[in-house]
């Protein structure tokens, strides 16, 4: 019986995603320091909701439970939507999207490699269409915060929403760098004045823009790790900084600069952990080039001109349908074939 | 490692992985040679093509290198005696074949003379080339580097195409596989004799020997071999360590930056691969009048001794594990070939044959079964790997789906099942058996296409027939009707008319008689004509609808069909078409597969040989 290749080097789809796991830890390291230690009670929320919503849907589905739970697919969906979501969101809104996610948008398609949609964007959008309010509340970074709240305290205000008593609401929340220049904006206020204001880093948001580069060093490590290629991110990024760099030269006034786009909001997190979804994404190496400037065109379209603050779900979303049609139209030339 | 220096440009091609070579512990000693066997069985199906046909019988004394199976058809090899003895059955037994289906053997109980019939050396450098080409149907010769395809054949496709470029394949790429780097380190002055002989006979221009940089001293020694002969258009040319470019076509682009198009031969465009032991061969033949009765044979794995030998075809493969110092305790059955590509052997008994270069001993140990499949993540690595350029990823979905003509369309039957995807998915699934599994299906459907339209093109000239001769039946009636009728109206006349003469009465019903005649065969003639040109017609319609209908089934290309004509040709022609049995249709997936092995195999072996340059010295 024919049944070679008898030998196989690959890492199991197991190591895989626990290399992005532990990719994301400096990015969660980070965003301790700067949002506090809340971020942990979200994560573990997540992690619980995702593995538990996993398995009843295995066995509902009549699917072994045990593999499909080490390959801790479902644990990075929680993850990322936890960190996607305001740190100090009530504990039921991370039940809420995670189970969508999981529930629906993978299981219900059917499981790992069936779901055509990235299973986090799905819980993400589903939450902000839902709780707009809620997912536009960030708390402010701590070095901004007029009153910094312990560990304890975001803990209480997670499960209560109650805050000590002393300390009012505003003082501990602020709007995003994305939300308050888009709001600035439309109040005829100058780009460049606009990000004058306290909330703005060097690169991105005050604060934020150091998660942001600990996502960047785990986004390499995971590339040099070659569980990412280099396609998407450098598409992505190429793209959102070409795109919104003509506009920023054409009006700076009323434009933010290729560095804010890249550094602020969710790029760096969607170029190299949210757009790498094998499953939802393209296979071929000019499908994924396509796929990335997609998102990265769709993403600086909703950031602009859209309802919404950042645009990266919506736009991995769009680009999740045109799969099919890239992947089909995009094959690469079989070797002792014409083009 | 200044042998390895290498002056000729390398082409890289896409993918390919880099196994672990496990070549060492085989290349520690020198190729032995195997003693005599106590019994010699030669399958008369060792090479790709038509079975030979028997010129022996049971009873018969037989010397070494005499011609127990000569060819028949154009694409057989001929069996020889590999040593003196007696023919002591004719019968089908185990070969090593992936099926695991008997086919016939003729068992040879060896005197222990080893005596020679009279050998007939040719003087290559003045015979007539053509003459040459011809004598080499009786050698026996095949492609040794696993393809098996008569080498005779390989050298008459020059007659036409003109081959410019000779490619010596000495790539080696599977892991476990020493047998060429040893017979290189060897013998390398005679297989260089043997390329000058094969250079001779095709014409070639320039010689390009391709070497994997993992065998320095076969590079080496063939180097010194090379330029000892003073021909300047031969070339040792090392190529970078990269599974498979012992690929033919993988081979052809390394070394010439040549991609030969998928649909045409290697000669076609001025090209021919030959295999390191299948010009060593050739040598053998000519220079001294020895058929190919040997070959060496890498015995390697969970063995005592791992080993090179020069293993007699026929030799049971016991004789040959003994030899290698016998197989350790966890052996659990033995691979024919590489890990890569190689099979399990059905049975431990089998005899080697001319497409053996190895032989591993597995165990557990060494090759683990596979973890449980998991499902496509889609990461792409496979196409990563792939050296053709194709999707492996999305072909897995059409076989798994049965989706055949979108796995055409993503050109299902350029895979070489080289399994460099399966050996980099994590997700374990073994992709190559899928593709086993689709293309023996889809050249199953076309079969029945086939088989359906030869029926219906019966049926169309039954129903004609069936209609011709109901109107001739209807003619005879009326012919029978008129004959009567005309023959009561004369004898009205006769009753009547009393004053003609009897004689002229006679003349006269003859006459008309005879007129009536004529006429009616006139029309007959043109009725019938025309109700037959009216079936013909018919039957051409229903074939054309038919055959609009059967493209939107699976619309294979002009070349797949062409190949798969071949394949069944030889298909029936080695008396595989009956053991082809149709998955039944409640079994599971991975049953179907495992069915279906058997056919894919073989048709994979076909259509290599259709290509007429597969893939030589893996």
């Amino acid at each position: 019986m024919n049944r070679s290749p008898y030998i196989s080097d690959a890492p199991s789809v197991s190591t895989m995603m626990l290399k992005v796991l532990l990719a994301l830890v400096p990015g969660i390291i980070a965003y301790i320091w700067v949002f506090g230690g809340g971020i942990l009670v979200t994560l573990a929320l997540a992690t619980a909701t995702a593995l538990a919503a996993e398995a009843v849907m295995l066995k509902l589905r009549k699917r072994p439970v045990q593999p499909f739970l080490t390959d801790y697919s479902a644990v990075i969906t929680a993850w990322l939507l936890a960190l996607a979501i305001p740190p100090l969101a009530p504990w039921w809104l991370i039940v809420v999207g995670t189970l969508f996610a999981i529930v629906v948008a993978k299981q219900l398609y059917g499981g790992l490699g069936y779901n055509p949609f990235n299973p986090a964007m799905i819980g993400y959008a589903v939450l902000l269409i839902s709780f707009p309010a809620i997912m536009t509340k960030w708390p402010a970074a701590l070095q901004l915060a007029q009153t910094q709240l312990s560990f304890a305290d975001q803990l209480h205000y997670i499960f209560s929403g109650l805050l000590p008593q002393s300390v009012q609401i505003d003082a501990v929340t602020s709007a995003t760098p994305l939300d308050y220049l888009k709001t600035q904006l439309t109040l005829k206020h100058d780009a460049a004045s606009i990000m004058q204001a306290p909330i703005f880093g060097a690169l991105g948001a005050k604060g934020g823009e150091y998660v942001t580069i600990a996502y960047l060093l785990g986004g390499l490590y995971l590339w040099q790790q070659k569980i990412i290629g280099w396609h998407l991110p450098t598409a992505f990024l190429a793209v959102l900084a070409l795109i919104s760099g003509v506009f920023w030269l054409a009006d700076s006034a009323h434009f933010a600069s290729p560095i804010f786009h890249l550094f602020g909001g969710a790029s760096i997190l969607c170029a190299f952990f949210i757009i790498t979804d094998p499953v939802s994404g393209p296979t071929t190496p000019k499908g994924k080039l396509w796929f990335a400037a997609g998102v990265a065109i769709i993403t600086y379209l909703i950031r602009v001109y859209g309802g919404y603050p950042d645009g990266v779900a919506f736009a991995v979303i769009f680009m999740n349908i045109c799969v099919p049609l890239i992947d089909a139209h995009t094959q690469p030339r079989v070797f002792g074939h014409e083009k | 490692m200044n042998a390895l220096v290498n002056f000729s440009k390398i082409f890289k091609f896409n993918g390919g992985v880099h196994p672990p070579e496990n070549k060492t512990q085989s290349t520690q000693l020198p190729i032995a040679q195997l003693p005599l066997p106590e019994k010699i069985v030669l399958p008369l199906r060792q090479h790709v093509g038509n079975i030979p046909k028997i010129k022996v019988n049971v009873g018969d004394k037989v010397l070494k290198g005499q011609l127990l199976a000569e060819a028949e058809g154009a694409v057989s090899a001929a069996i020889h005696a590999t040593t003196s003895g007696a023919i002591s059955a004719i019968e089908d037994a185990i070969i090593p074949h992936p099926s695991g289906l008997p086919d016939r053997c003729i068992t040879i109980k060896p005197d222990g003379k080893d005596k020679w019939i009279e050998k007939k050396p040719q003087d290559w450098k003045s015979a007539d080339r053509k003459n040459l080409v011809a004598s080499l149907r009786l050698s026996g010769i095949v492609g040794l580097g696993g393809a098996t395809f008569p080498t005779h054949i390989k050298l008459l496709a020059n007659e036409k195409s003109g081959v410019h470029t000779l490619i010596i394949n000495a790539a080696e790429c599977e892991p476990y596989i020493t047998c060429d780097d040893m017979l290189m380190r060897e013998r390398a002055d005679e297989i260089v004799k043997g390329i000058a002989i094969a250079q001779h006979l095709l014409g070639a221009e320039r010689v390009l020997i391709g070497i994997e940089d993992n065998k320095p001293e076969a590079a080496a020694s063939m180097r010194v071999a090379v330029s000892a002969t003073n021909i300047t258009s031969m070339q040792v040319v090392v190529v970078p360590t990269l599974y498979p470019s012992g690929d033919a076509r993988r081979l052809v682009h390394l070394v010439l930056g040549t991609e030969i198009p998928f649909d045409k031969r290697s000669t076609e465009v001025g090209l021919q691969v030959f295999n390191v032991a299948t010009v060593l061969a050739l040598y053998r033949y000519f220079e001294f009048g020895e058929p190919s009765l040997s070959r060496i044979v890498s015995m390697t794995g969970n063995v005592n001794k791992p080993q090179n030998f020069e293993v007699l075809f026929g030799t049971p493969l016991p004789h040959l594990v003994a030899a290698a110092g016998g197989a350790k305790v966890a052996t659990t059955h033995f691979i024919m070939g590489g890990p890569m590509m190689g099979f399990d052997l059905p049975s431990d008994k089998v005899p080697i044959t001319k497409a053996t270069n190895c032989i591993i001993a597995a165990s557990i140990n060494l090759f683990a079964p596979p973890p449980a499949a998991m499902p496509c993540i889609r990461c792409a690595r496979c196409a990563d790997a792939c050296p053709v350029d194709l999707q492996p990823q999305e072909l897995y979905w059409f076989a798994k789906a049965d989706n055949f003509e979108k796995a055409n369309d993503y050109k299902l039957f350029d895979c070489i099942e080289c399994g460099a995807c399966s050996y980099v998915c994590p997700s374990n699934i073994p992709l190559v058996q899928y593709y086993r599994y689709a293309k023996s299906e889809i050249i199953a459907i076309d079969k029945a296409h086939e088989a359906a339209d030869l029926a219906r093109e019966r049926n169309d000239f039954r129903l004609a027939r069936i209609e011709r001769e109901k109107l001739e039946r209807a003619q005879k009636h009326a012919e029978r009707a008129q004959a009567a009728k005309t023959a009561s109206e004369s004898l009205k006349k006769d009753a009547t008319g009393l004053e003609h003469s009897s004689a002229s009465l006679k003349a006269n019903i003859h006459v008309d008689g005879g007129n009536a005649q004529n006429n009616d065969d006139e029309a007959q003639k043109l009725a019938k004509q025309a109700a037959i040109a009216a079936a013909i017609e018919r039957a051409k319609a229903a074939k054309a609808v038919a055959g609009g209908a059967q493209k939107n089934v699976v619309n294979t290309d002009e070349n797949i069909k062409k190949e798969i004509a071949e394949i069944d040709a030889r298909r029936q022609a080695v008396g595989l078409e009956t053991n082809i049995a149709k998955p039944a249709i409640d079994a599971g997936k991975q049953a179907k597969i495992a069915a279906a092995i058997e056919r894919a195999k073989a048709a994979k072996a076909m259509a290599e040989a259709a290509k007429q340059n597969g893939k030589e010295g893996s």
